[in-house]
């Protein structure tokens, strides 16, 4: 499995004298097996939105008319866009294109923000008509309906965490960028915030069909 | 070192029109399964959600996160999380499709 | 070759003095050998924890009806228990200790991958301990739900402390993931030069494939912990059959995770055993690759059967028996790794030193758990002794009999390399013995008492069970007996003279190549590795006279 060029590689790495060595490829698997664990945590809830739409497949599609898809499908742009400039911040500072960096930088924050923003008007119209956990309305409902939301809330809830944990994320990448902290030569932990943030992406992308788009 | 390594990543730097093109392609994709999903297609409504969303996540993985020009031990690792999820899926499903 | 890597200049790992001083010499320490002396300790002091636990358990079982404690209290003592042995000693275990400490060395590594991540595990591991402990002293009580948290009990009905737990549980989850990571990264990027995969020991194949099982098993329960959370505290429906939920699906997710996690104990342990067997029999591994292989196999069969704990949940006939039939394909990797481990010993030069009678001892005990575990995994016979005295009989078997009686052969086995010191063997031997029969006496009852209808969990019984439950907990006396001897005499070893030379049994792995202990940076100069690991032939020949240093 390991090839002549990887051993040379490990070669040089443990070959110095340094304590602490510098290994961008070891960073990148790192960042990947990382990834892995998120997929596998929304996979569980994949998982449990398999099993109960198979069960209350009619609850499903009654309780997704009350979502918003126009915010929906806003919200799916915004995210898509949002990619879009964080992989242009990368191909930026690996042209050692500083400024353009920055700017991309903040572009994929602020689409960010926006996604949350929506995302806010979204959740609080459903408060307003009393669609929520443990709301009396909603314990009315048929179960169906009760577990449809729970996912709803638990799904598209630790996805908007995971948006707002990304947001702090890029902020402190946005400072290590001004300070030269990361540069053409040195940008791994950029590489690795994109990484973290195309996934959010990836499960948007099937978080949207599963719960907007049941009709 | 660093020099060795950058060189490397050099050698395939993904040009800005590449991401835009395929950001191109996400959009029109997002709206094809908004405008697909007011169509009746019966069982295949999920079917082809499910088909879009992964034609979307392979766009997302292969040019964003350039799985697609990353060495193979890349891509090793990906498959074998891929796997997990499946067997996870399937073993799960012979209880749910059963009961 | 020796003589490169025996520098007496070389600073050793516990006499350098880092930035800090005294204790947070330690505990901010980011030196892999440290940090795995760190896991040690903490992980010896929850052991001791659960295991007096377990005696005041045996200790109620002594008479019928209330001997000591009432039943709920007795529910908190079997979860408690549980959730110390199996979260914060079982499971990061091997790994955490020997795996941080002797990974890196065995593969011809300074340190591993990310060094910073690695002491942050060791933090979030105490964190999780703190929180997974922390019920006991708040009101309410501790938890009584079993360390499985099954639904609805653990959503709805009980009025004890669930959340900080389960928050625990995840904390600890987390830590055992960046463990894994940190692992399999390490492996793949920091092996000397010429080791190749092939060419590594034993050892690390299995901390890489249990690594990996950390890393993709772990979030499953992470999530489903978060959503039982969510669900105690703020009516989510997700599980809960009064919100529509389907408690079953509670029991897959957490199976899920906890079934591999059962060879995220078991497969580590394999590893250290295929190091002993070759060291004390003076003879290279039988059937290197199949060992290697029959580790990931496992690890990946491991993912395929958690079914098996829940064939009385009420799941469907059809995945029952799928399961099943996964179940029994499980020993066939397990059954590959026991018979070459035996044809290794055959017609080597048998030294019986302490960490090979651990072995021993694991082969028995772990034959019978493994034996009692197909009786689990066959439907029919499984219904009849389901959530009986059987099971946990079977899996104190499988974890204590395997699992820990492994990580004390380790711990005999590493001592000297990890503290540069020796222990009496004339006493640690006869701790294993006494331990050998307490054990038995401690379990093996269980396996009757189960087959006779005895309900685990139950802090009563009726008077047909009175004699094997009194043998049984005689048996735990016993147990704990030999537990204190050889403790004791570690510790002892511990205050003791530096007098452990470089090579006390003659292994050939990197790690007793280096000085006892190992100097700060492991290697002055990263070895080239041009043969196998077991190559007792290659080191006769060229007369490396690795007898000296005895």
């Amino acid at each position: 499995m390991s090839t002549a060029s990887e051993l040379q590689n490990t070669e040089h790495l443990t070959g110095g004298h340094a304590h602490i060595h510098r290994d961008d490829v070891g960073a990148k698997l790192g960042m990947w097996l990382f990834l892995f664990t998120e997929v596998l945590l929304f996979g569980g809830m994949f998982l449990l939105y398999m099993a109960y739409r198979l069960e209350y497949t009619f609850e499903f599609q009654i309780s997704a008319k009350e979502l918003d898809m126009a915010l929906g499908t806003v919200n799916t742009l915004i995210l898509l866009t949002s990619s879009l400039t964080m992989a242009l911040s990368i191909a930026a500072i690996q042209r050692n294109k500083k400024t353009l960096s920055l700017i991309f930088i903040i572009a994929t924050i602020s689409l960010a923000l926006a996604f949350l923003v929506n995302k806010y008007f979204e959740w609080s119209a459903k408060f307003h008509h009393g669609i929520y956990p443990g709301a009396t309305e909603l314990a009315e409902k048929s179960n169906g309906e009760i577990i449809f939301f729970g996912l709803y809330y638990a799904m598209t809830g630790l996805h908007g965490l995971h948006v707002l944990i990304g947001i702090v994320v890029l902020l402190f990448m946005l400072v290590f960028v001004a300070r030269n902290k990361i540069t053409a030569d040195n940008y791994m932990k950029l590489e690795n915030s994109g990484l973290y943030w195309h996934l959010v992406d990836l499960i948007w992308i099937f978080l949207f069909p599963l719960f907007y788009l049941l009709h | 070192m660093a020099t060795d390594k950058n060189e490397h990543e050099k050698s395939h730097l993904i040009g800005y029109g590449t991401y835009v093109l395929s950001w191109l392609a996400l959009l029109s994709l997002a709206i094809l399964t908004v405008a697909v999903a007011g169509l009746d297609l019966g069982n295949f409504t999920l079917f082809t959600a499910l088909l879009i969303a992964a034609i979307k996540s392979a766009l997302v993985i292969m040019i964003f996160m350039h799985i697609k020009y990353d060495e193979p031990i890349f891509k090793v690792f990906l498959a074998i999380a891929l796997l997990v999820l499946v067997i996870v899926f399937v073993l799960m499903g012979f209880d749910v499709f059963y009961r | 070759m020796n003589s490169q890597v025996l520098d007496v200049n070389s600073v050793d790992y516990l006499e350098y003095k880092g930035k800090h001083k005294g204790i947070l010499a330690w505990i901010l320490s980011t030196d892999h050998k440290r940090i795995g002396i760190l896991y040690l300790v903490s992980l010896t002091t929850f052991f001791v924890v659960g295991v007096l636990l377990g005696f005041l358990m045996r200790f109620e079982m002594l008479s019928q009806g209330k001997t000591i404690v009432d039943a709920q209290t007795y529910n908190a003592l079997f979860t408690l228990h549980g959730i110390i042995m199996i979260f914060l000693v079982i499971i990061p275990g091997i790994p955490a200790v020997f795996g941080n400490f002797f990974l890196p060395i065995q593969i011809g590594a300074k340190d591993v991958a990310f060094p910073r991540l690695n002491l942050l595990s060791w933090w979030l591991y105490l964190i999780g301990a703190i929180f997974a402990l922390s019920s006991l002293f708040l009101s309410g009580g501790p938890i009584d739900t079993g360390w499985t948290f099954y639904i609805p009990y653990s959503s709805r009905y009980t009025s004890t402390n669930v959340i900080l737990p389960l928050l625990g549980a995840f904390i600890l989850g987390f830590s055992s993931i960046l463990t894994g990571l940190n692992f399999v990264t390490t492996v793949h990027r920091l092996r000397a030069p010429g080791m190749t995969f092939f060419k590594m020991p034993l050892f690390v194949w299995a901390i890489y494939s249990t690594a990996w099982i950390q890393v993709v098993a772990t979030p499953v329960v992470g999530i489903t912990i978060i959503l039982v959370m969510l669900e105690r505290l703020f009516y989510v429906g997700i599980f809960d059959p009064t919100l529509g939920g389907d408690p079953i699906l509670f029991q897959h997710l957490f199976w899920i995770y906890s079934h591999p996690a059962v060879y995220i104990m078991i497969l580590p342990a394999m590893g250290v055993v295929s190091e002993i067997i070759p060291t004390f029999a003076r003879r290279t591994i039988f059937g290197y690759k199949a060992i290697a292989f029959s580790s990931l196999s496992i690890a990946i069969i491991g993912y395929l059967v958690w079914g098996h704990h829940m064939f009385t949940s009420g799941m469907s006939d059809t995945s029952r028996w799928i399961f099943s039939f996964l179940t029994f394909i499980v020993a066939i990797p397990s059954g590959v790794k026991v018979f070459n481990w035996v044809a290794t010993l055959y017609k080597g030069s048998i030294d019986l030193g302490t960490p090979l009678i651990y072995v021993l001892a694991f082969i028995f005990l772990f034959s019978i758990g493994g034996l009692t575990g197909l009786v689990l995994g066959s439907i029919a016979t499984d219904i009849h002794v389901h959530d009986t005295y059987f099971v946990p009989g079977h899996f104190h078997y499988v974890m204590f009999g395997g699992t820990i009686f492994i990580f004390f052969a380790a711990i005999h086995y590493w001592f000297p390399k990890m503290f540069g010191k020796m222990y009496n063997e004339k006493w640690a031997k006869i701790a294993v013995g006494i331990m050998f029969v307490g054990f038995n006496m401690l379990y093996f009852p269980m396996f009757i008492l189960g087959y006779m209808g005895m309900p685990r969990r139950y802090y009563d019984y009726l008077p047909e069970y009175a004699g094997l439950h009194i043998l049984s907990t005689i048996g735990s006396w016993v147990l704990i007996a030999g537990l204190t001897i050889m403790i004791i005499n570690l510790i002892k070893a511990v205050r003791g003279p530096k007098n452990a030379p470089m090579n006390p049994w003659g292994g050939l792995t990197l790690e007793w190549q280096v000085p006892s202990p190992p100097p700060l940076e492991n290697f002055r100069e990263i070895p080239e590795i041009k043969h196998g690991p077991y190559d007792y032939h290659y080191y006769e020949e060229e007369k490396v006279e690795y007898e000296h240093s005895k």
